[in-house]
Protein backbone atom coordinates (compact mmCIF):
# COMPACT_ATOMS: atom_id res chain seq x y z
CA UNK A 1 0.00 0.00 0.00
CA UNK A 2 1.50 3.27 -1.06
CA UNK A 3 1.14 5.60 1.94
CA UNK A 4 -1.49 8.12 2.05
CA UNK A 5 0.01 10.48 4.77
CA UNK A 6 -0.41 14.18 4.56
CA UNK A 7 2.03 17.25 4.53
CA UNK A 8 4.22 19.34 2.15
CA UNK A 9 4.19 18.52 -1.84
CA UNK A 10 8.02 17.22 -0.86
CA UNK A 11 6.71 15.36 2.37
CA UNK A 12 4.00 14.03 0.25
CA UNK A 13 6.42 12.93 -2.56
CA UNK A 14 9.53 11.77 -0.46
CA UNK A 15 6.55 9.38 1.64
CA UNK A 16 5.23 7.98 -1.99
CA UNK A 17 8.83 7.39 -2.71
CA UNK A 18 9.86 5.52 0.60
CA UNK A 19 6.51 3.31 0.06
CA UNK A 20 7.98 2.53 -3.30
CA UNK A 21 11.01 1.78 -2.43
CA UNK A 22 10.08 -0.67 0.31
CA UNK A 23 8.10 -3.12 -2.01
CA UNK A 24 10.75 -5.77 -3.45
CA UNK A 25 10.32 -5.71 -7.28
CA UNK A 26 9.00 -3.21 -10.40
CA UNK A 27 6.27 -6.15 -10.90
CA UNK A 28 4.77 -4.65 -7.03
CA UNK A 29 5.20 -1.03 -7.64
CA UNK A 30 3.21 -1.34 -10.73
CA UNK A 31 0.95 -3.21 -8.78
CA UNK A 32 0.74 -0.69 -5.95
CA UNK A 33 0.27 2.27 -8.26
CA UNK A 34 -2.26 0.72 -10.25
CA UNK A 35 -4.31 0.10 -6.95
CA UNK A 36 -3.63 4.08 -6.24
CA UNK A 37 -5.35 4.13 -9.69
CA UNK A 38 -8.80 2.80 -9.02
CA UNK A 39 -8.80 5.08 -5.62
CA UNK A 40 -8.95 7.45 -8.30
CA UNK A 41 -12.01 10.10 -7.87
CA UNK A 42 -14.34 9.23 -11.06
CA UNK A 43 -13.30 11.08 -13.75
CA UNK A 44 -16.15 13.61 -14.39
CA UNK A 45 -17.25 12.80 -18.48
CA UNK A 46 -17.54 16.59 -19.34
CA UNK A 47 -14.30 16.78 -19.02
CA UNK A 48 -13.17 13.73 -21.38
CA UNK A 49 -12.31 16.00 -24.32
CA UNK A 50 -9.06 15.84 -26.45
CA UNK A 51 -8.23 19.37 -25.54
CA UNK A 52 -7.48 17.91 -22.34
CA UNK A 53 -5.25 15.51 -23.00
CA UNK A 54 -1.46 15.52 -21.94
CA UNK A 55 0.58 15.93 -25.46
CA UNK A 56 3.79 13.03 -25.00
CA UNK A 57 1.84 10.17 -23.44
CA UNK A 58 1.48 6.75 -25.26
CA UNK A 59 -1.70 6.20 -23.56
CA UNK A 60 -4.46 9.01 -23.37
CA UNK A 61 -4.10 10.86 -19.90
CA UNK A 62 -6.52 13.69 -19.46
CA UNK A 63 -5.96 16.01 -16.82
CA UNK A 64 -8.50 18.96 -15.69
CA UNK A 65 -7.86 21.18 -13.41
CA UNK A 66 -9.88 24.29 -11.39
CA UNK A 67 -9.22 26.82 -9.09
CA UNK A 68 -11.41 25.94 -5.87
CA UNK A 69 -10.90 28.51 -3.14
CA UNK A 70 -7.73 30.04 -4.55
CA UNK A 71 -6.38 26.06 -4.49
CA UNK A 72 -6.24 23.71 -7.54
CA UNK A 73 -8.08 20.69 -8.08
CA UNK A 74 -7.14 18.48 -10.44
CA UNK A 75 -9.16 15.32 -12.04
CA UNK A 76 -7.56 12.96 -14.30
CA UNK A 77 -8.28 9.87 -15.91
CA UNK A 78 -6.08 6.90 -18.38
CA UNK A 79 -6.73 4.45 -20.41
CA UNK A 80 -3.74 2.64 -19.42
CA UNK A 81 -3.65 1.27 -15.77
CA UNK A 82 -0.05 1.89 -14.90
CA UNK A 83 -0.25 5.46 -16.33
CA UNK A 84 -3.59 6.33 -14.82
CA UNK A 85 -1.77 5.17 -11.54
CA UNK A 86 1.05 7.89 -12.14
CA UNK A 87 -0.96 10.45 -12.38
CA UNK A 88 -3.19 9.39 -9.49
CA UNK A 89 0.11 9.60 -7.73
CA UNK A 90 0.91 12.99 -8.75
CA UNK A 91 -2.64 14.54 -7.97
CA UNK A 92 -2.48 13.13 -4.67
CA UNK A 93 1.30 14.75 -4.17
CA UNK A 94 -0.16 18.04 -6.09
CA UNK A 95 -4.06 18.58 -5.04
CA UNK A 96 -5.35 21.26 -3.84
CA UNK A 97 -2.31 23.51 -3.03
CA UNK A 98 -1.73 26.48 -4.44
CA UNK A 99 -0.47 27.70 -7.44
CA UNK A 100 2.50 29.02 -5.25
CA UNK A 101 2.99 26.03 -3.38
CA UNK A 102 3.00 23.92 -7.10
CA UNK A 103 5.20 26.48 -8.59
CA UNK A 104 8.03 26.41 -5.82
CA UNK A 105 7.57 22.70 -5.55
CA UNK A 106 10.86 21.46 -6.53
CA UNK A 107 11.03 19.86 -9.94
CA UNK A 108 12.98 16.37 -9.44
CA UNK A 109 9.77 14.42 -7.85
CA UNK A 110 10.23 12.16 -10.61
CA UNK A 111 13.72 11.17 -8.67
CA UNK A 112 12.21 11.50 -5.08
CA UNK A 113 9.32 9.10 -6.41
CA UNK A 114 12.19 6.10 -7.19
CA UNK A 115 10.48 6.37 -10.86
CA UNK A 116 12.76 8.55 -13.09
CA UNK A 117 14.86 5.90 -13.87
CA UNK A 118 12.37 3.34 -15.14
CA UNK A 119 9.74 5.90 -16.49
CA UNK A 120 9.98 9.58 -16.66
CA UNK A 121 13.04 9.74 -19.07
CA UNK A 122 10.72 7.11 -21.18
CA UNK A 123 8.49 9.36 -23.06
CA UNK A 124 5.94 7.01 -23.73
CA UNK A 125 5.31 6.98 -19.95
CA UNK A 126 4.18 10.82 -19.53
CA UNK A 127 5.24 11.06 -15.70
CA UNK A 128 7.02 14.23 -16.74
CA UNK A 129 4.83 15.65 -18.95
CA UNK A 130 1.96 15.75 -16.52
CA UNK A 131 4.25 17.19 -13.83
CA UNK A 132 4.50 19.84 -16.34
CA UNK A 133 1.21 20.30 -17.55
CA UNK A 134 0.33 20.95 -14.09
CA UNK A 135 2.81 23.34 -13.46
CA UNK A 136 0.92 24.92 -16.55
CA UNK A 137 -2.11 24.64 -15.32
CA UNK A 138 -0.48 26.75 -12.01
CA UNK A 139 0.87 29.46 -14.28
CA UNK A 140 -2.37 29.99 -15.76
CA UNK A 141 -4.65 30.03 -13.25
CA UNK A 142 -2.75 31.99 -10.84
CA UNK A 143 -2.67 35.03 -13.80
CA UNK A 144 -6.30 34.49 -14.00
CA UNK A 145 -7.13 34.93 -10.35
CA UNK A 146 -4.65 38.06 -10.41
CA UNK A 147 -6.19 39.63 -13.39
CA UNK B 1 26.40 -18.17 -30.77
CA UNK B 2 24.43 -16.18 -27.99
CA UNK B 3 28.34 -15.44 -26.47
CA UNK B 4 29.40 -13.55 -29.47
CA UNK B 5 27.01 -11.03 -28.58
CA UNK B 6 28.19 -9.40 -25.10
CA UNK B 7 25.02 -7.91 -24.69
CA UNK B 8 23.03 -10.99 -24.32
CA UNK B 9 24.44 -11.94 -20.94
CA UNK B 10 23.42 -8.65 -19.21
CA UNK B 11 20.90 -8.57 -16.17
CA UNK B 12 18.35 -6.10 -15.61
CA UNK B 13 16.20 -5.08 -12.81
CA UNK B 14 18.10 -6.66 -9.79
CA UNK B 15 19.61 -9.47 -11.79
CA UNK B 16 16.91 -10.75 -13.82
CA UNK B 17 18.81 -11.88 -17.36
CA UNK B 18 17.49 -9.77 -20.18
CA UNK B 19 15.33 -11.26 -22.73
CA UNK B 20 15.67 -8.99 -25.85
CA UNK B 21 12.79 -9.59 -27.95
CA UNK B 22 13.24 -5.76 -29.39
CA UNK B 23 15.12 -6.60 -32.61
CA UNK B 24 13.10 -5.29 -35.62
CA UNK B 25 13.82 -2.57 -33.48
CA UNK B 26 17.53 -2.74 -33.75
CA UNK B 27 19.69 -6.04 -33.43
CA UNK B 28 22.45 -6.17 -30.97
CA UNK B 29 26.38 -6.54 -32.21
CA UNK B 30 28.55 -9.35 -32.32
CA UNK B 31 31.92 -9.04 -30.77
CA UNK B 32 33.35 -8.67 -34.35
CA UNK B 33 31.77 -5.55 -35.18
CA UNK B 34 32.40 -3.87 -31.48
CA UNK B 35 36.07 -4.62 -31.94
CA UNK B 36 36.33 -3.64 -35.39
CA UNK B 37 34.95 -0.17 -34.60
CA UNK B 38 37.42 0.37 -31.77
CA UNK B 39 40.28 -0.77 -33.96
CA UNK B 40 38.84 1.64 -36.39
CA UNK B 41 39.95 3.99 -34.14
CA UNK B 42 42.75 2.59 -31.77
CA UNK B 43 45.14 2.31 -35.39
CA UNK B 44 43.46 3.24 -38.62
CA UNK B 45 41.48 6.62 -37.83
CA UNK B 46 42.00 9.15 -40.89
CA UNK B 47 40.10 10.35 -43.74
CA UNK B 48 38.90 8.61 -46.61
CA UNK B 49 39.60 9.14 -50.56
CA UNK B 50 42.03 12.30 -49.76
CA UNK B 51 45.45 11.78 -47.73
CA UNK B 52 48.64 10.94 -49.03
CA UNK B 53 49.84 9.53 -45.79
CA UNK B 54 49.42 5.53 -44.67
CA UNK B 55 46.79 5.74 -43.03
CA UNK B 56 44.34 7.43 -45.59
CA UNK B 57 45.46 4.54 -47.68
CA UNK B 58 44.63 1.98 -45.35
CA UNK B 59 41.22 3.78 -44.24
CA UNK B 60 40.35 4.30 -47.97
CA UNK B 61 40.99 0.75 -48.64
CA UNK B 62 38.77 -0.46 -45.44
CA UNK B 63 36.23 1.95 -46.44
CA UNK B 64 35.63 0.43 -50.08
CA UNK B 65 36.58 -3.02 -49.19
CA UNK B 66 33.12 -2.69 -46.57
CA UNK B 67 31.33 -1.53 -49.73
CA UNK B 68 32.60 -4.83 -52.04
CA UNK B 69 31.37 -6.61 -48.72
CA UNK B 70 27.90 -4.92 -49.06
CA UNK B 71 27.81 -5.78 -52.33
CA UNK B 72 28.24 -8.88 -52.07
CA UNK B 73 26.29 -9.57 -49.61
CA UNK B 74 23.04 -8.61 -51.95
CA UNK B 75 23.68 -9.75 -55.14
CA UNK B 76 24.98 -5.99 -56.77
CA UNK B 77 28.37 -4.42 -57.97
CA UNK B 78 30.03 -2.20 -55.20
CA UNK B 79 29.80 0.95 -57.93
CA UNK B 80 25.90 0.41 -57.24
CA UNK B 81 26.46 1.08 -53.43
CA UNK B 82 26.09 4.14 -51.62
CA UNK B 83 26.56 4.71 -47.92
CA UNK B 84 23.80 6.73 -46.27
CA UNK B 85 22.67 7.32 -42.56
CA UNK B 86 19.95 4.52 -42.59
CA UNK B 87 16.74 3.25 -44.63
CA UNK B 88 15.34 6.58 -44.13
CA UNK B 89 17.65 8.80 -45.46
CA UNK B 90 18.30 6.17 -48.02
CA UNK B 91 14.43 6.50 -49.19
CA UNK B 92 14.86 10.81 -48.73
CA UNK B 93 17.86 10.43 -50.93
CA UNK B 94 15.80 8.80 -53.93
CA UNK B 95 12.37 10.98 -53.49
CA UNK B 96 14.29 13.76 -53.83
CA UNK B 97 17.07 12.61 -56.31
CA UNK B 98 13.52 11.31 -58.51
CA UNK B 99 11.77 14.10 -58.29
CA UNK B 100 12.69 15.57 -61.94
CA UNK B 101 10.47 12.53 -63.13
CA UNK B 102 7.40 14.08 -61.65
CA UNK B 103 7.62 17.19 -63.63
CA UNK B 104 8.21 18.40 -66.99
CA UNK B 105 7.27 16.87 -70.24
CA UNK B 106 7.31 13.70 -69.43
CA UNK B 107 5.93 14.01 -66.53
CA UNK B 108 5.04 10.52 -64.50
CA UNK B 109 1.84 11.39 -62.14
CA UNK B 110 1.96 9.02 -58.71
CA UNK B 111 3.95 7.28 -56.97
CA UNK B 112 2.53 3.55 -55.84
CA UNK B 113 2.99 1.89 -51.54
CA UNK B 114 1.66 0.15 -49.98
CA UNK B 115 -0.64 0.28 -46.41
CA UNK B 116 2.06 -1.40 -44.46
CA UNK B 117 4.48 1.22 -45.16
CA UNK B 118 7.11 2.31 -41.92
CA UNK B 119 6.81 6.20 -42.05
CA UNK B 120 9.67 6.46 -43.74
CA UNK B 121 8.43 5.33 -46.98
CA UNK B 122 5.60 7.51 -46.66
CA UNK B 123 6.79 10.64 -45.62
CA UNK B 124 9.37 11.18 -48.41
CA UNK B 125 6.74 10.34 -50.90
CA UNK B 126 4.15 12.99 -49.28
CA UNK B 127 6.97 15.76 -49.63
CA UNK B 128 7.69 14.43 -53.12
CA UNK B 129 3.83 15.34 -53.86
CA UNK B 130 3.80 18.63 -52.22
CA UNK B 131 6.85 19.82 -54.43
CA UNK B 132 5.39 17.82 -58.25
CA UNK B 133 1.84 17.30 -56.88
CA UNK B 134 2.41 13.86 -58.08
CA UNK B 135 -0.49 11.33 -56.26
CA UNK B 136 0.01 8.90 -53.42
CA UNK B 137 -1.04 5.05 -54.55
CA UNK B 138 -1.71 3.24 -51.51
CA UNK B 139 -1.84 -1.04 -52.18
CA UNK B 140 -4.56 -2.22 -49.69
CA UNK B 141 -3.39 -4.67 -46.65
CA UNK B 142 -5.84 -7.47 -46.49
CA UNK B 143 -7.14 -9.00 -43.39
CA UNK B 144 -4.85 -11.82 -43.29
CA UNK B 145 -2.04 -9.07 -43.29
CA UNK B 146 -1.01 -9.69 -47.13
CA UNK B 147 -0.93 -7.26 -49.92
CA UNK B 148 -3.83 -6.97 -51.68
CA UNK B 149 -2.16 -8.14 -55.38
CA UNK B 150 -4.90 -7.68 -57.53
CA UNK B 151 -5.76 -3.99 -56.51
CA UNK B 152 -1.30 -3.38 -57.07
CA UNK B 153 -2.17 -4.91 -60.61
CA UNK B 154 -4.47 -1.86 -61.20
CA UNK B 155 -3.07 0.92 -59.51
CA UNK B 156 0.34 0.44 -61.01
CA UNK B 157 -0.52 1.55 -64.51
CA UNK B 158 1.13 3.71 -67.35
CA UNK B 159 1.40 6.99 -65.27
CA UNK B 160 2.79 5.26 -62.32
CA UNK B 161 6.82 6.71 -61.32
CA UNK B 162 7.64 5.07 -58.61
CA UNK B 163 6.70 1.89 -56.89
CA UNK B 164 8.74 1.80 -53.60
CA UNK B 165 7.59 -1.35 -51.48
CA UNK B 166 8.71 -2.74 -47.66
CA UNK B 167 10.16 -6.15 -48.43
CA UNK B 168 9.33 -7.71 -44.55
CA UNK B 169 6.36 -5.45 -42.89
CA UNK B 170 8.43 -4.26 -39.57
CA UNK B 171 4.55 -4.70 -37.68
CA UNK B 172 2.96 -7.51 -39.54
CA UNK B 173 6.30 -9.85 -40.38
CA UNK B 174 4.67 -9.96 -43.92
CA UNK B 175 6.99 -10.62 -46.73
CA UNK B 176 5.77 -9.07 -49.88
CA UNK B 177 6.10 -10.68 -53.29
CA UNK B 178 8.75 -7.90 -54.65
CA UNK B 179 9.94 -9.87 -57.20
CA UNK B 180 6.52 -9.35 -58.89
CA UNK B 181 6.01 -5.62 -57.83
CA UNK B 182 9.16 -4.89 -59.37
CA UNK B 183 8.33 -7.19 -62.25
CA UNK B 184 4.89 -4.78 -62.72
CA UNK B 185 7.12 -1.57 -62.39
CA UNK B 186 9.23 -2.37 -64.87
CA UNK B 187 6.40 -3.45 -67.05
CA UNK B 188 5.53 0.32 -66.75
CA UNK B 189 8.65 1.82 -67.19
CA UNK B 190 8.66 2.92 -63.06
CA UNK B 191 11.40 2.92 -61.03
CA UNK B 192 10.90 0.05 -58.16
CA UNK B 193 12.32 0.14 -54.72
CA UNK B 194 12.52 -2.16 -51.87
CA UNK B 195 12.50 -0.90 -48.56
CA UNK B 196 15.33 -4.19 -46.95
CA UNK B 197 15.10 -2.69 -43.27
CA UNK B 198 13.94 -6.01 -41.77
CA UNK B 199 14.60 -8.59 -44.24
CA UNK B 200 18.79 -8.37 -44.68
CA UNK B 201 19.14 -9.74 -41.40
CA UNK B 202 17.98 -13.01 -41.98
CA UNK B 203 17.37 -13.96 -45.36
CA UNK B 204 18.55 -14.13 -48.65
CA UNK B 205 18.43 -10.63 -50.13
CA UNK B 206 19.36 -10.41 -54.13
CA UNK B 207 18.66 -7.84 -56.23
CA UNK B 208 19.33 -9.32 -59.42
CA UNK B 209 16.99 -12.19 -57.94
CA UNK B 210 13.96 -9.07 -56.95
CA UNK B 211 15.32 -7.69 -59.70
CA UNK B 212 14.37 -4.31 -58.58
CA UNK B 213 16.07 -0.66 -59.32
CA UNK B 214 16.88 -0.04 -55.73
CA UNK B 215 17.27 -1.70 -52.22
CA UNK B 216 17.05 -0.07 -48.98
CA UNK B 217 18.62 -1.25 -45.68
CA UNK B 218 19.94 0.51 -42.41
CA UNK B 219 23.17 -0.94 -40.45
CA UNK B 220 21.98 -1.26 -37.20
CA UNK B 221 19.19 -4.17 -37.88
CA UNK B 222 21.43 -6.05 -39.42
CA UNK B 223 24.42 -6.52 -36.37
CA UNK B 224 26.18 -3.73 -37.56
CA UNK B 225 26.51 -0.29 -35.95
CA UNK B 226 24.01 2.80 -35.68
CA UNK B 227 23.95 5.65 -38.32
CA UNK B 228 24.83 3.73 -41.43
CA UNK B 229 22.93 2.43 -43.95
CA UNK B 230 22.75 2.10 -47.31
CA UNK B 231 20.69 2.46 -50.85
CA UNK B 232 21.73 0.19 -53.74
CA UNK B 233 20.73 1.90 -57.03
CA UNK B 234 21.44 0.10 -60.16
CA UNK B 235 24.26 1.61 -62.14
CA UNK B 236 22.29 2.53 -65.22
CA UNK B 237 19.40 4.24 -63.00
CA UNK B 238 22.29 5.83 -60.49
CA UNK B 239 23.89 7.40 -63.68
CA UNK B 240 20.88 9.15 -64.37
CA UNK B 241 20.27 10.71 -61.08
CA UNK B 242 21.25 14.73 -60.25
CA UNK B 243 23.27 14.74 -56.89
CA UNK B 244 21.58 14.42 -53.17
CA UNK B 245 23.71 16.89 -51.26
CA UNK B 246 26.28 19.09 -52.27
CA UNK B 247 29.90 19.18 -50.58
CA UNK B 248 33.28 17.13 -50.59
CA UNK B 249 34.08 14.18 -51.84
CA UNK B 250 31.05 14.14 -54.90
CA UNK B 251 32.98 16.20 -56.88
CA UNK B 252 35.86 15.98 -59.28
CA UNK B 253 36.56 19.87 -60.04
CA UNK B 254 35.30 23.13 -58.07
CA UNK B 255 35.47 26.47 -59.28
CA UNK B 256 32.91 29.32 -58.64
CA UNK B 257 31.78 29.21 -61.92
CA UNK B 258 31.17 25.66 -62.41
CA UNK B 259 31.60 22.32 -60.79
CA UNK B 260 31.80 19.31 -62.17
CA UNK B 261 30.16 16.03 -59.74
CA UNK B 262 31.77 12.69 -59.18
CA UNK B 263 30.85 9.77 -61.03
CA UNK B 264 29.61 6.39 -59.22
CA UNK B 265 28.61 6.13 -55.84
CA UNK B 266 30.77 9.09 -54.32
CA UNK B 267 28.57 11.92 -56.32
CA UNK B 268 26.13 10.73 -53.08
CA UNK B 269 28.09 10.61 -50.52
CA UNK B 270 29.21 14.51 -49.54
CA UNK B 271 31.21 15.01 -46.88
CA UNK B 272 32.84 13.04 -44.46
CA UNK B 273 31.23 10.05 -44.68
CA UNK B 274 30.78 7.43 -41.40
CA UNK B 275 33.96 5.75 -42.06
CA UNK B 276 33.81 3.38 -38.60
CA UNK B 277 30.00 2.78 -39.80
CA UNK B 278 30.81 1.24 -42.97
CA UNK B 279 33.53 -0.54 -41.63
CA UNK B 280 31.27 -2.08 -38.93
CA UNK B 281 28.66 -2.60 -41.28
CA UNK B 282 31.14 -4.49 -43.46
CA UNK B 283 32.35 -6.34 -40.88
CA UNK B 284 28.23 -7.41 -39.81
CA UNK B 285 27.28 -8.33 -42.91
CA UNK B 286 30.35 -10.65 -43.22
CA UNK B 287 29.80 -12.23 -40.28
CA UNK B 288 25.95 -13.02 -41.68
CA UNK B 289 27.35 -14.16 -44.59
CA UNK B 290 29.37 -16.66 -42.74
CA UNK B 291 26.22 -17.98 -41.27
CA UNK B 292 24.43 -21.39 -42.59
CA UNK B 293 21.54 -19.51 -44.36
CA UNK B 294 19.31 -22.24 -44.09
CA UNK B 295 19.90 -22.81 -40.48
CA UNK B 296 18.97 -19.21 -39.38
CA UNK B 297 15.80 -19.82 -41.71
CA UNK B 298 14.70 -22.59 -39.87
CA UNK B 299 15.42 -21.37 -36.25
CA UNK B 300 13.69 -18.12 -37.11
CA UNK B 301 10.68 -20.32 -38.70
CA UNK B 302 10.70 -22.32 -35.25
CA UNK B 303 10.80 -19.25 -32.85
CA UNK B 304 8.16 -17.57 -35.05
CA UNK B 305 6.03 -20.76 -34.70
CA UNK B 306 6.34 -21.04 -31.24
CA UNK B 307 5.47 -17.34 -30.66
CA UNK B 308 2.44 -16.93 -32.86
CA UNK B 309 1.48 -20.49 -31.50
CA UNK B 310 1.53 -19.41 -27.82
CA UNK B 311 -0.42 -16.28 -28.46
CA UNK B 312 -3.12 -17.86 -30.56
CA UNK B 313 -3.80 -20.20 -27.34
CA UNK B 314 -4.10 -17.87 -24.91
CA UNK B 315 -7.62 -16.41 -24.55
CA UNK B 316 -7.93 -12.74 -25.82
CA UNK B 317 -4.99 -12.77 -27.83
CA UNK B 318 -5.38 -10.98 -31.28
CA UNK B 319 -2.29 -11.67 -33.43
CA UNK B 320 -2.34 -9.11 -36.46
CA UNK B 321 -2.02 -10.92 -39.94
CA UNK B 322 -1.06 -14.66 -40.46
CA UNK B 323 1.87 -13.94 -43.12
CA UNK B 324 4.33 -14.00 -40.23
CA UNK B 325 6.94 -16.85 -42.12
CA UNK B 326 10.20 -16.49 -40.89
CA UNK B 327 10.46 -12.69 -39.82
CA UNK B 328 10.59 -13.51 -36.15
CA UNK B 329 8.07 -10.26 -36.25
CA UNK B 330 4.96 -11.08 -34.47
CA UNK B 331 2.16 -7.89 -33.48
CA UNK B 332 -1.01 -8.64 -31.21
CA UNK B 333 -3.36 -6.39 -28.87
CA UNK B 334 -5.06 -8.31 -25.94
CA UNK B 335 -8.72 -7.68 -24.91
CA UNK B 336 -9.00 -4.74 -22.52
CA UNK B 337 -5.73 -4.98 -21.75
CA UNK B 338 -3.36 -1.49 -23.05
CA UNK B 339 -0.45 -1.67 -24.61
CA UNK B 340 1.85 0.26 -22.74
CA UNK B 341 0.56 -1.25 -19.67
CA UNK B 342 1.61 -4.45 -20.47
CA UNK B 343 5.10 -3.29 -22.03
CA UNK B 344 5.88 -1.84 -18.86
CA UNK B 345 5.18 -5.02 -16.52
CA UNK B 346 7.18 -6.98 -19.56
CA UNK B 347 9.65 -4.89 -18.85
CA UNK B 348 9.38 -5.49 -15.01
CA UNK B 349 10.50 -8.74 -15.63
CA UNK B 350 13.46 -8.18 -18.13
CA UNK B 351 11.55 -8.93 -21.16
CA UNK B 352 11.83 -6.04 -23.80
CA UNK B 353 9.54 -5.61 -26.61
CA UNK B 354 7.99 -2.42 -28.35
CA UNK B 355 4.69 -1.61 -28.16
CA UNK B 356 2.99 1.44 -29.73
CA UNK B 357 2.43 2.12 -33.42
CA UNK B 358 5.93 1.04 -34.62
CA UNK B 359 6.10 3.59 -37.22
CA UNK B 360 3.04 2.40 -39.57
CA UNK B 361 0.49 4.51 -37.47
CA UNK B 362 -1.73 4.39 -40.67
CA UNK B 363 -1.58 0.09 -40.51
CA UNK B 364 -1.36 -0.62 -36.61
CA UNK B 365 -4.98 1.43 -36.34
CA UNK B 366 -6.65 -0.93 -38.58
CA UNK B 367 -5.82 -3.62 -35.91
CA UNK B 368 -6.06 -1.81 -32.64
CA UNK B 369 -6.98 1.69 -32.47
CA UNK B 370 -4.65 1.71 -28.76
CA UNK B 371 -1.39 0.49 -30.68
CA UNK B 372 0.08 -3.13 -30.48
CA UNK B 373 2.71 -5.10 -28.89
CA UNK B 374 5.34 -6.33 -30.47
CA UNK B 375 7.79 -9.42 -30.46
CA UNK B 376 10.70 -9.59 -32.76
CA UNK B 377 13.51 -12.40 -32.96
CA UNK B 378 16.79 -12.32 -34.32
CA UNK B 379 19.02 -15.12 -35.14
CA UNK B 380 20.63 -15.43 -31.64
CA UNK B 381 16.94 -15.01 -29.95
CA UNK B 382 16.23 -18.91 -28.30
CA UNK B 383 13.46 -21.00 -27.26
CA UNK B 384 14.07 -20.42 -23.91
CA UNK B 385 13.49 -16.49 -24.37
CA UNK B 386 10.30 -17.35 -25.71
CA UNK B 387 9.58 -19.59 -22.79
CA UNK B 388 10.58 -16.88 -20.51
CA UNK B 389 8.27 -14.12 -22.55
CA UNK B 390 5.33 -16.04 -22.32
CA UNK B 391 6.10 -16.91 -18.25
CA UNK B 392 5.97 -13.05 -17.78
CA UNK B 393 2.87 -12.39 -20.29
CA UNK B 394 1.21 -14.74 -18.26
CA UNK B 395 2.13 -13.07 -15.44
CA UNK B 396 1.42 -9.68 -16.32
CA UNK B 397 -1.89 -10.57 -17.61
CA UNK B 398 -2.68 -12.13 -14.30
CA UNK B 399 -2.42 -8.49 -12.92
CA UNK B 400 -4.03 -6.86 -15.63
CA UNK B 401 -7.16 -8.43 -16.14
Amino acid sequence: MISTASGTILEVADQIGQSLASLPDWEERFGAIMETGKLLAPFPEEHRRDDLLIKGCQSRVWLHAQMVDGRIHFDADSDALIVKGLVALVIRIMQDRTPQEILEAPKDIPERLGLAQHLSQNRSSGLTSMLKQIRLYAVALSLRTSS
Amino acid sequence: MRSEFPILSRRVHGGKPLVYLDNAATTQKPSVVIDAISEFYRHHNANVHRAGHVLGAEVTSMFEDARRVVAESIGATAEEIIFTRGTTESLNLLASTLSARFTGGNARRNVVITEMEHHANIVPWQMLRERTGAELRVIPVLDDGSLDMARAEELIDESTGVVSVVHVSNTLGTTNEVARLAELARRVGAVSIVDAAQSVSSAEVDVAAIGCDALVFSGHKVYGPMGIGVAFIRRELLDTLPPYQGGGSMITSVSFEKTTYAEGPLRFEAGTPNIEGAIGLGTALAWRNALDMRAVVAHKQDLTDRLVGGLQRRDGVNVHGRHQGHSGIVSFSLGGVHPQDLGLLLDAHGVAVRTGHHCTMPLTQRYSSNGSIRVSAAVYSSVDEVEMFFSALDRACAVLR
